[in-house]
């Protein structure tokens, strides 16, 4: 297969021959799991990317963070904006951020509650993960479809978060705010090189 | 290690086309990445429409997140026989607009399958999408297209990328 060069968006790092690496995968297995964690991530890139689609086992209507911790860090030492539609009925943007929050949350994912087999997608970008000089960013972009469900659903978002902490990413967990990620969520952890 | 993002094709319009059409697509990787370039060669200001598979039923649906240079606001359309992709942000004849599209686990033959775009012209504005296939097949035809028949312009190109989780 040909090259991949040059700068690109989000959800299409950037990429020469063998500089975007797979790292690991995880598939959710039947019964379901409430958390999802990448461990020993080795220092040898210069970004992290996780790709990925989900679905919560939560059967009330609307739809569920996912929420993101890094090196098992609980306190509350993440921030966090959104930019997205909720719903999609209206014609309104959403928009909104929180503070001193005990994660991040890069977008969203539907409940079991209505539109079997939707699952969101979404493209996490961590960057400069191993820079023991800076806070760590991170930004989003996610969202999922339910075709014209009613109240609660529909969600695009644009998000960053910032970790704040100058410690080199080692691990990574992903979790939703309550219940179980359904069978056949996926997320796929990939790194990118830079020179 | 073994590169992981792959080109899989790319189109290049030598002349003008109503369609851009990537088939035979392999399962063989995890996420489709599409990225294009693309200008109308006759009426402006058309709908952009994506397709899987050839299905022309009414199995798609999308939610849109928009900002025109004054105002941030969204939109969605049900049960359409595409995705479109644009709404605010409508190509011309003059300056080529990019999409970028994200299809993750396009090939798994149990899940409906999620498409996100961006697309944006800096004199217009830019639109985000969220776009929905009613569908488990597995993706093996992606098709694009715009409103009315209109065709894209010479010079118009699209790109496949597959990535291969571990």
């Amino acid at each position: 297969m040909s090259l991949i060069l040059g700068i690109l968006d989000s959800g299409a790092a950037a990429a020469a021959a063998s500089s975007y690496e797979s790292i690991a995968t995880v598939t959710v297995g039947s019964g379901g799991t409430a958390s999802i964690t990448f461990s020993s991530i080795p220092a040898t890139y210069t970004h992290l990317q996780i790709r990925g689609i989900a679905r919560n086992s939560n059967a009330s209507a609307g739809g569920l963070s996912i929420n993101m911790q890094f090196n098992s860090d609980t306190g509350s030492n993440y921030s966090y904006h959104y930019l997205g539609t909720y719903q999609g009925e209206g014609t309104a943007a959403w928009a909104g951020g929180t503070a001193n929050e005990s994660f991040i949350v890069p977008f969203l994912m539907p409940t079991n509650s209505l539109g079997a087999s939707i699952f969101s997608a979404g493209v996490i970008d961590i960057l400069d993960y191993a820079n023991t000089n800076k806070y760590k960013t991170i930004r989003g972009l996610g969202g999922y479809d339910m075709n014209g469900a009613t109240t609660g659903y529909n969600y695009l978002n644009l998000n960053s978060g910032n970790w704040r902490s100058t410690s080199a990413i080692t691990s990574i967990k992903l979790y939703g705010s309550t219940a179980n990620f359904m069978q056949y969520s996926q997320f796929a952890l990939y790194g990118i090189k830079g020179s | 290690m073994a590169s992981t993002y792959e080109k899989i094709a790319t189109t290049t319009l030598s002349s003008a086309a109503a369609s851009i059409d990537f088939t035979s697509i392999s399962g063989s990787y995890t996420d489709l990445v599409i990225i294009g370039s693309i200008k109308t060669a006759t009426l402006t200001n058309p709908a952009c429409y994506v397709r899987f598979n050839g299905d022309t039923g009414s199995n798609y649906s999308v939610t849109n997140l928009y900002g025109n240079g004054t105002t941030a606001g969204s939109t969605r359309f049900s049960t359409q026989t595409f995705i479109r992709y644009n709404y605010v942000t409508d190509p011309n004849t003059t300056n080529f607009a990019p999409v970028i599209m994200n299809i993750n686990n396009y090939s798994n033959a149990t899940t409906y399958k999620t498409a996100l775009t961006k697309f944006g012209l800096a004199s217009i504005g830019l639109d985000n999408t969220v776009g929905l296939w009613r569908s488990t097949s597995a993706i093996t035809q992606v098709t694009f297209t715009l409103e009315s028949a209109t065709n894209f312009a010479t010079g118009c190109t699209f790109t496949l990328y597959g990535i291969k989780a571990a």
